[in-house]
């Protein structure tokens, strides 16, 4: 089963691969970012999992195309490969250094000290006058281990670097989920008390998550300003945490392939809702999001695990306690 | 010296428009359990409220207290009607989820009502600074100070001196501590919790309208002021802890006191002094001042 999945999402990726230079270029880099952000998405997923929202991912998104930028402009480093390792690494570090104190908060506190942590670094870009303060600046053109395209060539050398890329972070993240630790996200959500009675350390586990989550968002931060050539403080407010925590809840926690599928729909509805009603766009979005909430509490992914599983066993798979209803009484 | 007089004044100013744009959040998710995004719309609906009903006034050629009086008015009748479409057209329909969730759906109204905003007031920025200019300004020392902006700090007093008093000597303030103490005892004890969490979130609702009017005076009433006041708010309302009215007040009395020293000495740290704060203060209280700590329930 699992061996079937990999394959289909291999097969996927390929195919997308293939299409791309027959595909119009605003496409393709619509895909680009798209796809950049949904390893961003990819990240929050794991998180969410164990029943955790930051609102502050932004915070390693910034980071890791802050990095990128910074060496194309004090140094001579061009090539990609080794812009977006720095990038995830710079990422990875500070994931690391805040995990120590995010893993030991639950729910909103959680929510709030990521956000604050976030609004730090966005404080600091804004005031910062050597890093552009709220223009930002410009990200020096990469070149691929000396192959240094342009134009249209480097569009779609992009666009297969950052499918690549997002192919390696799916299987990684699929294989975590099979591991122990990604196993244990849902009894962390559901009891994390009766977890650490097993002999677990949920602090680590969650620390762990932060993590790996904080890489991929640095990667997909450090694509994004390869793709857009352009960062600036925006990256690390809120609201770029919002949308991300957005596109996680229109896709739903239930497959790597949510991610990149959710944050492609996303893109392409914003997309089209910004041509065709400029005004009310985010009317629209803001309407997705809520009746996604209300009568899809797993996300657009659980209407296609609904159709291959039957009913019944879903029951059994997963008891749901009855909902408290305040005012019932 | 100077100096310093000028952080407490700026400081006591800016922590007084803190209290009244983080009061009606810590209302509302003291009783409701709701961290409630949406409050950012309510202060700009409140702040656009106000600028049409100034302008309104100026037009009309009224007295000055009036006009004040009925800026306050308009914003606060925006947020009742708000805050009851919202309670009753939406958010009911969430009680019961997770609070994350609850969250994210107060998140989507409030993307929603930016565009409104948009449709209804247009994208150009609005002013409403003729009260402001109205009450004109007194100099103590070296130091001129706006009587707006005492009014302002004098307003937040009243709204923090009437909640204290509310919440602990009427019939509906002695109701509404019981249901924050434990919603399901009360509604044994024969408490109309629905009733309770409809009137809370308008009366949160108007003090969010009232936080904008009272400020739109002060700056250019755009698009994106609720996007900004909202994490703002969210800040003092965590560094005081959740819930807590007593914690708005003291939140912002230290945001507030911070912020405005930043301003004066570094200058370069004043955007980001308000969220060190809050992290500051959640690394040794995880929970915010003045909540108190939690049983785990296995």
């Amino acid at each position: 089963m699992a061996a079937r999945q990999k394959l289909i999402g291999a097969l996927a990726f390929l195919a997308l691969a293939v299409v791309a230079p027959f595909a119009p270029a605003w496409l393709v880099s619509l895909a680009t970012i798209a796809f950049a952000n949904g390893l961003v998405v990819l990240g929050l997923v794991i998180l969410w999992r164990a029943g955790l929202v930051p609102f502050g991912q932004a915070l390693f998104y910034a980071t890791g195309a802050y990095t990128i930028a910074l060496l194309g402009r004090y140094t001579g480093m061009r090539d990609v490969f080794v812009m977006v390792a720095a990038g995830a690494a710079a990422a990875g570090l500070v994931a690391f250094v805040t995990g120590f104190l995010l893993a030991r908060y639950r729910d909103i506190f959680f929510a709030m000290l990521s956000l604050a942590m976030s609004m730090i670094l966005y404080g600091v870009l804004v005031k910062t006058e050597t890093l552009g303060s709220t223009d930002g600046f410009h990200v020096a053109t990469g070149t691929f281990l000396g192959y240094a395209p342009q134009g249209t060539a480097h569009d779609l050398a992009l666009y297969w670097l950052v499918l690549a890329v997002c192919a390696l972070a799916a299987l990684a993240v699929a294989t975590y989920f099979d591991s122990v630790a990604g196993v244990l996200a849902a009894p962390v959500r559901d009891n994390e008390i009766r977890v650490e009675f097993l002999g677990i350390s949920v602090n680590r586990l969650i620390h762990l998550k932060l993590v790996i989550a904080g890489l991929l968002a640095g990667v997909g931060g450090a694509l994004a300003a390869l793709v857009v050539e352009h960062v600036d403080p925006n990256m690390a407010y809120w609201t770029t945490s919002g949308g991300f925590v957005f596109v996680t809840i229109l896709a739903g926690a239930g497959s790597v392939a949510a991610a990149f599928v959710g944050s492609l729909a996303f893109e392409l509805a914003r997309s089209i809702a910004v041509a065709v009603f400029p005004g009310e766009w985010q009317i629209a979005l803001g309407t997705a999001l809520l009746l996604t909430i209300l009568f899809l509490p797993e996300g657009l992914g659980s209407l296609v695990t609904r159709l291959r599983r039957p009913r019944v066993l879903d029951k059994v798979a997963s008891p749901k306690t009855a909902p408290e209803k305040p005012g019932a009484a | 010296m100077l100096t310093a007089f000028a952080i407490l004044t700026d400081g006591l100013v800016y922590a007084a428009y803190l209290f009244l744009v983080a009061v009606g959040l810590t209302l509302i998710f003291g009783v409701m359990k709701i961290l409630n995004v949406t409050h950012g719309s309510f202060y700009a609906f409140g702040a656009y409220g106000a600028a049409t009903a100034v302008g309104i006034y100026v037009e009309r050629g009224l007295p000055d207290a009036a006009g004040f009086l009925f800026m306050i008015l308009v914003a606060m009748a925006i947020g009742l009607v708000l805050g009851v479409i919202l309670e009753r057209g939406i958010l009911r329909f969430a009680y019961g989820k997770d609070e994350v969730v609850i969250v994210l759906v107060t998140y989507a109204v409030f993307l929603m009502l930016e565009d409104v905003i948009a449709l209804i007031w247009g994208r150009e920025s609005h002013a409403a600074y003729p009260p402001m200019v109205a009450a004109g300004s007194i100099e103590i020392g070296d130091l001129v100070l706006s009587n707006y902006d005492i009014g302002l700090v004098a307003i937040a007093a009243v709204v923090a001196g009437l909640g204290y008093w509310a919440l602990k000597y009427t019939r509906y303030g002695r109701l509404l501590t019981v249901v924050i103490f434990d919603r399901e005892t009360a509604a044994a004890f024969g408490i109309n919790v629905t009733v309770v969490y409809t009137v809370t979130f308008i009366i949160g609702a108007m003090l969010g309208a009232l936080g904008g009017a009272v400020m739109a005076p002060k700056i250019s009433v755009t698009l994106g002021i609720g996007v900004e006041v909202i994490v703002l708010a969210f800040a003092v309302v965590v560094t005081g802890g959740l819930g807590s009215i007593e914690g708005a007040l003291i939140g912002s009395l230290i945001v507030g006191l911070c912020r405005a020293a930043a301003v004066h000495l570094v200058p370069q740290i004043e955007l980001f002094v308000i969220y060190a704060v809050m992290a500051l203060v959640l690394v040794f209280r995880p929970y915010g001042l003045f909540t108190q700590a939690q049983p785990r329930k296995i």
